[in-house]
């Protein structure tokens, strides 16, 4: 049975629909990350997940009930706030006890849960201290905190990371991830950080305008992206998109990529069929490899139309990262850090043709 | 007094961040502009402070020392015999008690209203600032213009309806006036406070389990000290020294102390009495000055609260 699955969700304000069809399911256990560009719907979906915000139409179901029409507070959920939402005047202890004083949780439970959960998130010193009295992470904490100790069939996260500092996003990202195999708990998660998407999901949604654009796990989004939105969108640098032509010769698929001031760079892809003959290429900068003689990778650009110009290099310590032109589009290569490339030189580049994605310029839907 | 900080905490910027490069001159210009502006200042708290020392002097003089002496002269024998007079024994009209009676009358009246219209402000600004509802912008609207209204436009309405309540002429009709009156600038205080709370303060006590009173009593009425001060000094201050009112609305035995000052000083029998009058005057004033002098500190501050963060 999943723990959450929604059905045919619709969101409007007014006239104006802010999400559209959403359909989710997962089980228990698992962690999903929506992901998207600012003001697509993430939080307002885990709103209406919550039930802090009515929908419009469809339904949400919890542990298999639905719960459409039931309050937050009777739906068995907890959430940490993007902006942590500590109840200012009460302590750190009493901000986290304070969901189950309202519910009636006898004092000794209570006490029990608040030193459990105090250590787990090495939180003890500060239980007397006031919101105003801690710094960001430890706010972070908290708010964890309060929702940890609730025990609850399925945690809600808006973004409790987006307030830190780089490093301390870092290591709480490690914490947040800890906890999720430690209590295997479900979680769905908000966020429009790529790599905290990527490193803690075992699902991700990505959504653009209200529009669910893929679900699947990590390794699905970054490897088959069901479209250049997406493939766009999760990556770090982004998956270089290249406009090409398609020719079918003798049944092999020929791809030919314009070359600036060289002829076209033509590839040969011995699985792809019936290709429409404009395309647009999809491959990510670590599938762009250096062409060695010996090495014959499935889609080593022939002969000496592998070469191309080299624009820009840019080392970055462990990769160096080359920019040629192709296509007409900035195309980036992450090469080995002793890779000999060299700027406004040619340079000799194949395509990991088992990686790559080929997407229709007219709509962008993925097409292999 | 507001007015007068903010000028000098200007002022004292600008010298502050004037560059030194070849400023002797514009020093001593901003040295000459602070002590003008000081000059001022003091010519104008003393032109407000003197009506106060005429009524302070007048009142603990004798009658005949009034009319033989100045206006401006500090008493030769200061006597409180006035004092006295305008506590228990002046005549009010035909019944001569005093202002007591009629100052107990206006704690009974103003107490309660303030109570009651603070209570109610704080919800409905919680309402406001927090629970929106379909029309929310409507009623803040209305309730707004009930700001607006003139004393005397409602004067004819209120008269019929306290009539028909059955509370014409009693304190609590006049708490019934007060408080209706009052719940427009209260509301719209409460609401300014509250709305600069953010809302996942509620989602998050929502999520918590907490209702619609839960949540006001736990997390928004603990923070809201200074906006509870500056609604309580501003309604205390209105119905304390609300006249219009009072005269329309009270009976025999109901009048509040501004209608009894009116009174003592009105009365024509005899001799004026000066120093009577003024001490009156002074009794009736001070609950208001003492509400000021307690909490005025928190009265500004939470004025500008909303609007200035930290
Ligand atoms: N109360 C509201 N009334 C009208 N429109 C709203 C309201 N709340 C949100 N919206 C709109 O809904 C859209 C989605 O907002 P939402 O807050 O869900 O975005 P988001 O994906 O969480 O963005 P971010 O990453 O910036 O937090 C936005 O275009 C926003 O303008
Ligand atoms: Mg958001």
């Amino acid at each position: 049975m999943p723990i959450l699955q929604i059905d045919h969700l619709q969101k409007s304000y007014g006239d104006t629909q802010i999400l559209h069809d959403i359909n989710i399911s997962i089980e228990e256990g698992d962690f999903l990350v929506l992901v998207g560009p600012s003001g697509c719907g993430k939080s307002t979906l885990l709103n209406c997940i919550a039930g802090l915000e009515p929908i419009t139409g469809g339904a949400v179901r919890i542990a298999g009930r639905d719960v459409t029409g039931v309050s937050p507070k009777d739906r068995d959920i907890a959430m940490v706030f993007q902006s942590y939402a500590l109840y200012p005047t009460m302590s750190v202890a009493r901000n986290i006890t304070f969901g189950m004083k309202v519910r009636g949780v006898d004092k000794v439970t209570q006490d029990r849960k608040l030193t459990e959960v105090a250590r787990q998130l090495q939180i003890e010193p500060l239980l007397n201290r006031k919101p105003g009295q801690l710094s960001g992470g430890q706010r972070q904490r908290v708010a964890m905190g309060r929702a940890l100790v609730r025990d609850p069939k399925l945690f809600l996260f808006d973004e409790p990371l987006s307030n830190l500092d780089a490093k301390l996003r870092v290591s709480m990202r490690t914490e947040i991830k800890k906890l999720h195999q430690d209590l295997n708990a479900s979680i769905v998660y908000v966020t429009h950080d790529q790599i905290e998407a990527m490193t803690l999901a075992t699902r991700i949604v990505v959504m653009k305008g209200g529009v669910i654009q893929q679900i699947g796990t990590p390794a699905e989004i970054y490897n088959r992206p069901a479209n250049m939105f997406v493939a766009d969108f999760m990556g770090s640098p982004a998956m270089n998109l290249i406009p090409a032509r398609v020719r079918s010769e003798a049944g092999q698929t020929r791809i030919e990529i314009d070359r600036a001031g060289d002829a076209p760079l033509v590839i040969t892809d011995p699985v792809s069929r019936d290709l429409p003959a404009q395309i647009v290429l999809g491959v990510r900068p670590e599938d762009i490899h250096e062409a060695t003689g010996n090495a014959h990778l499935p889609g080593t650009a022939e002969g000496a139309g592998g070469e191309v110009m080299i624009d820009i290099v840019e080392p970055a310590g462990a990769d160096t990262f080359a920019v040629t032109h192709l296509g007409g589009k900035p195309v980036t290569a992450r090469l080995r850090a002793e890779s000999a490339v060299r700027a406004r030189a040619p340079f000799p580049l194949a395509f990991d043709l088992s990686k790559v994605s080929y997407f229709s310029p007219k709509d962008g839907v993925r097409l292999n | 007094m507001t007015s007068k900080t903010v000028l000098t905490k200007r002022l004292s910027r600008d010298a502050l961040t004037t560059p030194h490069t070849g400023s002797v001159a514009k020093g001593r210009r901003n040295t000459l502009l602070r002590w003008g502006l000081y000059a001022i200042l003091i010519l104008f708290a003393l032109f407000y402070l003197m009506p106060l020392f005429v009524m302070l002097t007048t009142s603990l003089k004798s009658l005949e020392e009034i009319r033989t002496g100045s206006l401006l002269a500090l008493p030769r024998d200061i006597t409180f015999a006035p004092w006295a007079e305008a506590w228990s024994t002046a005549c009010a009209g035909t019944q001569c008690e005093g202002l007591r009676p009629f100052f107990w009358n206006s704690v009974l009246m103003a107490v309660p209203a303030v109570a009651i219209s603070t209570v109610i402000g704080a919800l409905n600004g919680y309402v406001f600032a927090q629970w929106r509802f379909p029309g929310a912008n409507l009623f803040f609207a209305a309730i707004l213009f009930g700001c607006f209204i003139p004393f005397q436009v409602v004067l004819l309405p209120m008269a019929q309806m306290l009539g028909l309540m059955g509370l014409a002429g009693t304190i609590p009709g006049l708490i019934f006036v007060h408080v209706i009156y009052g719940i427009g600038f209260t509301t719209l205080f409460f609401r300014n406070y509250y709305v600069t709370i953010p809302q996942e303060l509620v989602r998050a006590a929502k999520v918590d389990g907490a209702g619609f009173f839960r949540i006001f009593w736990s997390i928004f009425l603990p923070i809201s000290l200074p906006i509870i001060t500056v609604s309580v000094i501003w309604q205390f201050t209105q119905i304390w020294n609300d006249f219009l009112f009072g005269v329309s609305f009270s009976g025999a035995g109901s009048q509040p102390v501004t209608v009894a000052l009116n009174n003592i000083v009105n009365s024509t029998t005899g001799v004026k009495a000066y120093n009577v009058d003024m001490a009156s005057a002074i009794i009736a004033a001070l609950p208001t000055l003492l509400v000021y002098v307690v909490a005025g500190k928190y009265f500004i501050r939470g004025l500008t609260a909303g609007s200035v963060k930290g």
